[in-house]
């Protein structure tokens, strides 16, 4: 019996001693930490995908406590809900940055760029780019072999196996950024989502020029010029053998789209042509 | 028992298909392409623009750092263009395009068969002709000649070593220059240890090649403080480190370069070309290429004008097989399978390999197996299949940390991997990187 309470009473006293001592250990130690950091990671989506540019969300969230100016800070994934929830509880105004949405730019399917090779090494975008051009005669155009989309932490891509490029699943897009950073050929671009989720895009990275771009893909890019011409707002350039349609000045007129003439441009989410439109657009070039 | 490296290493089936065939000299192309980046560094700046008149040797394109090279006109003739055009790789470089009419050198080179056994140049002076006459390294490296004949101040060099093992199978370039250039390079190995200030020098030739190693033993009888070294046929002795470790039994620390053992490299056809350009005022434009495989009809050697396409170099060697699956730039085991035949033979073009279609394809992909046969065969000492993995999933601390980058990229792991795993192009993946966040550090 008496084995039995010296057992209970010494354990006993020697946790009451740690208690003590960890309790003036913590006091002596203690880090404050901002409370409200954890409340707007409460705020955030927790997909920790690094879209904002912090390794995550906490960091993120730090950065929103500890900054005066937050106008340059944007949850791509929470969109302007959850900042406008997490700058509120910070009591902070934010401007909502419009959405955004991955677009790949390469529409160089098995119809439209014949295959002039076959690559038989490891299946990672980086490493055949690292090793030779593409199994096609563009060596600007996609290969195929889904870096992205094992980039996509948001089930937001796809690989076509009937084209063999990748789509996205616009739905699901976050517009974090990991497939822009994983493709090595700088496909995949970041563009505004545009009203009601209508934009227009050249759908092309080829820079050679036009002759031998149309002859490795029909649906190159082979800066023409056509759509720089017809663009009423300056919104189309050509630059190093290719058109690029900047999303600020385009205002979705379509004429780009309609003066392609190896439809280069892509249109996307517009309803089947009226006699009326609406508005100017961009183009794209020869 | 024959001397080879102390590490890891295989041996590949040799398939020597081309060798004894006589050095075959190419006929003059009627048109070049020599892309301005053919050697490790800084891609040369061209020096004419389009209409000029070119003669063979004279110089087209200057260096542009210290590792970097001088580019000599292969042909005499009309610049056509400088343009973009595509390479062995599908990318397109910048190239200059010369049309060819006539074949006029330019004055100052001694066309004469003649040995001139003399050498009056100084070191100084050979370091220096070296690096005007654009000399690389022919192995396939590509790496410039005169950078490793600047020995470093506070370094000293003992021995030169001269790499005549040509441990890739197939090819047959070297062994070729040893059989019929076998003086010009013993004179071009005196140039190198005057240039170094080296008593010794050590030429290394693999046993399966027992006709150059006797050729070029009896005339080192003849030369001063040049022994030749015979070694056991082992992949990858051709490897500078390796062939270190063969010759002299010196082992290269970690992130080291050769001269940190008092050690100096280099091939047997830079040698040659060495010789040319001091003795006979000959810039390299000009090498030669095995075109070999196993249903080629004519597997040869050819000197061959830099710029040359190679569907010249396969038309004279009988022409494309019907069954070819691969045309690889360089040996089996290090060469690049080429995306196209219509591009223009570099300064590093040491073969063609064409491949026929049953051995083209890689085999099909399995799960590491964990049989640690790519550790062993690590001529550097490495774990193959953890650095494949963590180059993989982009651990570059992991990487950097199990050495990635003492990696000579010989693919003997590849090369034995009973599952067919792509490890050396993981590998080659994460040495990019890590070499990338390497350099950031120390800037």
């Amino acid at each position: 019996m008496s084995v039995v309470l010296i057992t209970i009473i010494s354990l006993g006293v020697l946790g009451a001693l740690a208690a003590i001592i960890l309790y003036f250990v913590a006091q002596k130690f203690k880090v404050f930490e901002d409370p409200r950091i954890d409340q707007v990671e409460e705020a955030l989506p927790a997909a920790n995908c690094g879209g904002c540019g912090f390794p995550g969300c906490r960091a993120f969230a730090e950065a929103m406590v500890k900054s005066d100016d937050i106008s340059d800070l944007n949850c791509p994934v929470g969109g302007a809900e959850t900042m406008s929830a997490a700058a509120a509880i910070l009591g902070k105004e934010v401007s909502a940055a419009a959405p955004m949405v991955a677009v790949v730019r390469c529409n160089g399917t098995c119809e439209n760029r014949p295959r002039v090779t076959e690559y038989d090494g490891a299946t990672s975008c980086t490493i055949a780019s690292s090793l030779y051009g593409g199994d096609t005669g563009c060596s600007n155009g996609c290969l195929g072999l889904g870096e992205c989309v094992d980039a996509c932490d948001f089930n937001a891509m796809y690989m076509d196996e009937e084209t063999g490029l990748p789509v996205i699943k616009e739905d699901n897009c976050v517009s974090c950024g990991a497939c822009v950073d994983a493709c090595p050929k700088n496909i995949i671009e970041l563009r505004k989502k545009g009203p009601k989720s209508r934009r227009i895009f050249v759908s092309c990275v080829n820079t050679d020029k036009g002759a031998p771009a149309k002859k490795a893909c029909s649906a190159a890019c082979i800066a023409c010029k056509k759509c720089q011409k017809i663009c009423p707002f300056d919104a189309i350039t050509v630059e190093n053998n290719l058109a690029y349609i900047d999303y600020d000045k385009c205002k979705l007129c379509r004429k780009c789209v309609a003066e392609c003439p190896t439809n280069a441009i892509h249109m996307v989410n517009f309803p089947p042509p009226k006699p009326k439109v609406e508005k100017p657009v961009e183009e794209k070039a020869e | 028992m024959l001397k080879t490296f102390s590490l890891g290493g295989v041996h590949p089936a040799e398939n020597k298909f081309s060798a004894g065939q006589k050095i075959e000299i190419l006929p003059v192309p009627e048109q070049v392409s020599v892309p301005i980046a053919q050697h490790i560094g800084a891609p040369s700046e061209p020096i004419v623009k389009k209409g000029d008149e070119v003669k063979v040797g004279q110089l087209i394109a200057k260096s542009t750092g210290f590792v970097s090279a001088n580019i000599h006109s292969p042909v005499s003739g009309k610049v056509f263009k400088i343009d973009n055009v595509l390479d062995a790789s599908g990318y397109k470089k910048q190239a200059i395009i010369i049309k060819t009419e006539g074949d006029e050198w330019d004055e100052s080179i001694d066309r004469s068969e003649e040995l001139v056994k003399e050498i009056t140049a100084s070191p100084e002076e050979i370091v220096k002709k070296v690096g005007e006459a654009g000399i690389v390294g022919l192995g396939g490296a590509t790496f410039p000649a005169h950078v490793k004949l600047s020995v470093p101040p506070g370094k000293t060099c003992d021995v030169l070593i001269l790499n005549g093992v040509e441990c890739e199978p197939y090819l047959t370039a070297d062994h070729q220059l040893m059989m019929e250039k076998g003086d010009e390079i013993m004179v071009g190995t005196q140039i190198l240890m005057k240039a170094l200030k080296v008593e010794k020098a050590i030429i290394g030739i693999e046993n399966n090649k027992p006709d150059a190693i006797k050729h070029m033993t009896d005339l080192a009888s003849n030369y001063a403080g040049i022994t030749i070294q015979a070694l056991k046929v082992q992949y990858p002795q051709g490897g500078e480190k390796q062939l270190i470790d063969a010759c002299i039994g010196r082992q290269i620390p970690s992130g080291k370069l050769p001269i940190e053992v008092g050690a100096v490299v280099q091939n047997v056809g830079t040698t040659l070309a060495v010789y040319e350009a001091i003795q006979k005022n000959k810039p390299l434009f000009e090498r030669v290429v095995t075109v070999t495989g196993k249903s080629v009809s004519k597997p040869s050697n050819f000197m061959a004008r830099v710029g040359t396409p190679l569907n010249q170099l396969i038309d004279a060697a009988g022409g494309l097989p019907e069954d070819t699956g691969k045309v690889i730039g360089g040996g089996p085991m290090m060469g690049k399978a080429l995306s196209s035949t219509d591009v223009p033979i570099t300064k590093g073009s040491s073969g063609i390999l064409i491949m026929p279609n049953e051995i083209a394809k890689r085999a099909k992909v399995e799960p590491c197996i964990r049989c640690s046969k790519c550790v062993t065969v690590c001529p550097m000492g490495l774990s193959p299949y953890l650095l494949s993995t963590v180059s993989d999933k982009g651990i570059w601390d992991r990487a950097e940390e199990e050495k990635i980058m003492d990696c000579i990229e010989c693919g003997s792991c590849s090369f034995t991997c009973p599952a067919s795993r792509p490890l050396l192009d993981y590998i080659r993946l994460g040495k990019g990187n890590v070499g990338r966040i390497m350099r950031s550090r120390t800037k």
